[in-house]
């Protein structure tokens, strides 16, 4: 159900690391209890984050929701054509949709994080 | 519908002027337009009977049933209005207030401002109320700033947060970030009440102030509000009332009494003043004894029989130009003084009545979100329906082609597809039973068909409106 290559926190984040960066976004559980994805507010590059910050936030016709940095690090690039089409957030959660990529991780964060089968049963576990 | 400029024809006027008397002059040219201004050209019928056509489209409470649930749409009762248009106050002008030496015409209105704050104090317990706030958030904002300036004023620089439930209203944390605060927000408990753990587990002398609605958001009596103000005393944190559903509990108890130091009144949904569609409100703040002296300011004071406008020592300022909105402070005067100690206590015991009615009527056909009892506005989840394919935004769409505005949806956020019902005490058992009566026609139909309701409403004068284009798409194009 969940992507297996993906790291998962108890907010809906998900991280991919590549290539010595973490990749960002909310799954597509997260996305489909938003709704029609409507604005993403990104953070700016060069921004630092501690772990579980602020780090951006997404709007639908339903809420607005707050996306925390799953580990900390520094903003190296931001997804710029979500400004324009916000519904690759539900069109796209794992792909296109990604929300920043951060790098100066501790991996030791990245690796307390849920594997897919962990993320599974703690939505399970939600009443989901 | 036609738009007013499909009705237009060339040269057709709604005015006719009179024949020119005077020497004719040149306009400026560079006052001159360079295009036309791309006006309907119609004549006085024409606009007339368009806008007369576009009045009788709207959907109000003096033509019909509107259950928003949290919005307390309720009726405003006709007297109001009429006390607010007699001449004294409609035709006063506010900056009469602004010289010392006027204020000798504008004694009766300084005694309703008076008045009204006396009697807001005295229904909530409270010390003090300023009526300055124009609407429930700006309420909020004063009373987050209030806690800032006692905090500020005692010393106490480490207190810099504010601990608010995940039900609370969202303007909540909105108020308290703007206050400068740092939000620590608390989730609820499966009975939809405060997590009385997590509320402990987060004070600490860092906290500046709780923000709590009681009853909260989920239309349930918070069981444990004293010990909850118990333990934020204890840390010297402020308790704030958010005001919003005192409806449910006038003439029962008072905030005051339960030990809240700081709210905002809303006079535009409790005492029954027009609102909707942003305004006009009026979200008076009242204090306990300590807050008095940071008040905003200039505020009506009594000496030697005579109104007079006096600043507290330690005020915060000006929320507000004049007096707030004063004439809906006028109304909300009509209607106390009208209903009386017996009265708003009625007030309060039929809105929860009427809540509960509702909730007896329709809870095996949806689901009640929580399983205690409601107070004045009851909340279900149609979970069940939408896994079925029948969205809470289905079945509000639903209710318009029954003749009902929907109820409110998708609020609180913490219900999942929620739909919340607050009927208000001014209906009638027939239109409830009217309405219960729709409900259930619609449930038995999303039994038979969970389509049925996919591109609903079909009798309304526009159908199905597409929200998320109008959320996405800003850039309206004409």
């Amino acid at each position: 159900m969940f992507p297996d290559n993906l790291k998962y926190t108890e907010d809906h984040e998900w991280v991919r690391e590549e290539g010595g960066a973490c990749t960002v976004g909310i799954t597509a559980f997260a996305a489909e209890q938003l709704g029609d994805v409507t604005y993403v507010e990104l953070p700016e590059v060069g921004a630092a984050f501690k772990k579980g910050d602020e780090a951006a936030t997404v709007e639908s016709v339903k809420a607005a929701s707050d996306v925390y940095a799953p580990v900390a690090g520094h903003v190296i690039e931001t997804n710029a054509e979500l400004e324009a089409r916000p519904e690759l957030v539900n069109e796209s959660p794992y792909d296109k949709g990604w929300f920043f990529k951060l790098d100066d991780f501790d991996p030791a964060q990245l690796r307390g994080l849920m594997n897919a089968a962990a993320y599974a049963k703690f939505v399970e576990e939600q009443g989901h | 519908m036609e738009l007013i400029y499909d009705q237009s024809r060339e040269g057709r006027r709604a005015i006719t002027l009179d024949a020119l008397d005077v020497p004719e002059a040149a306009l400026p040219r560079d006052l001159l337009r360079t295009e036309a201004a791309g006006l309907p050209e119609v004549s006085e019928l024409d606009v007339v009977r368009h806008f007369t056509r576009l009045s009788q489209l709207n959907f109000g409470i003096d033509s019909h049933f509107y259950p928003l649930g949290s919005c307390t749409m309720k009726y405003n009762p006709k007297i109001a209005e009429a006390v607010a248009a007699l001449p004294g106050f409609a035709e006063l002008h506010p900056h009469l207030s602004s010289d010392e030496a006027l204020w000798a015409h504008c004694q009766g209105a300084f005694e309703v401002v008076y008045e009204v704050e006396e009697l807001l104090a005295e229904i909530a317990g409270m010390k003090a109320v300023c009526l300055q706030p124009i609407a429930g958030a700006h309420g909020e904002l004063a009373g987050t700033l209030l806690m800032a300036a006692y905090h500020r004023d005692k010393g106490h620089t480490h207190k810099k947060k504010i601990i608010i439930p995940d039900s609370a209203h969202g303007t909540n944390p909105a108020s308290a970030a703007i206050a400068g605060f740092d939000i620590v927000e608390i989730p609820s408990t499966p009975d939809g009440a405060i997590d009385f753990d997590a509320y402990t587990a987060a004070m600490d002398d860092t906290v500046a102030g709780v923000m709590t609605t009681c009853p909260n958001t989920h239309g349930l009596f918070e069981p444990r509000i004293l010990e909850i103000a118990a333990l934020a005393h204890k840390h010297d944190a402020l308790l704030y009332y958010d005001g919003a559903n005192l409806n449910a509990i006038m003439g029962e108890c008072r905030p005051g009494d339960l030990g809240f130091d700081v709210m905002h009144y809303n006079v535009h949904k409790t005492f029954a003043t027009p609102h909707g569609m942003g305004g006009p409100g009026c979200g008076p703040v009242g204090v306990s004894e300590r807050l008095v002296p940071y008040l905003p300011g200039p505020r009506v004071a009594r000496r030697e029989g005579r109104f007079v406008l006096e600043t507290p020592p330690r005020s915060i300022g000006r929320m507000a130009p004049f007096f707030g909105n004063f004439m809906m402070a006028v109304r909300g005067y009509a209607y106390i003084r009208h209903l009386g100690n017996e009265g708003l206590k009625d007030v309060s015991r039929v809105a929860v009545l009427n809540a509960n009615y509702i909730h007896a009527r329709l809870k095996h056909a949806y689901t009640p979100a929580f399983a205690g009892r409601f107070m004045h506005e009851c909340i279900f989840t149609a979970a069940a329906q939408a896994q079925k394919g029948a969205r809470a935004l289905d079945i509000a769409k639903a209710l318009l082609d029954e003749g009902y505005h929907a109820p409110t949806v998708y609020f609180p956020l913490t219900v999942k597809e929620s739909i919340m019902i607050e009927p208000t005490e001014t209906e009638s058992k027939e239109t409830l039973d009217a309405f219960c009566d729709a409900m259930l026609r619609i449930a038995t139909r999303i039994e038979e068909d969970p389509m049925a309701f996919r591109n609903s409403p079909t009798t309304m004068p526009v159908g199905r409106l597409d929200e998320v284009k109008a959320a996405r798409d800003l850039n309206c194009v004409c």
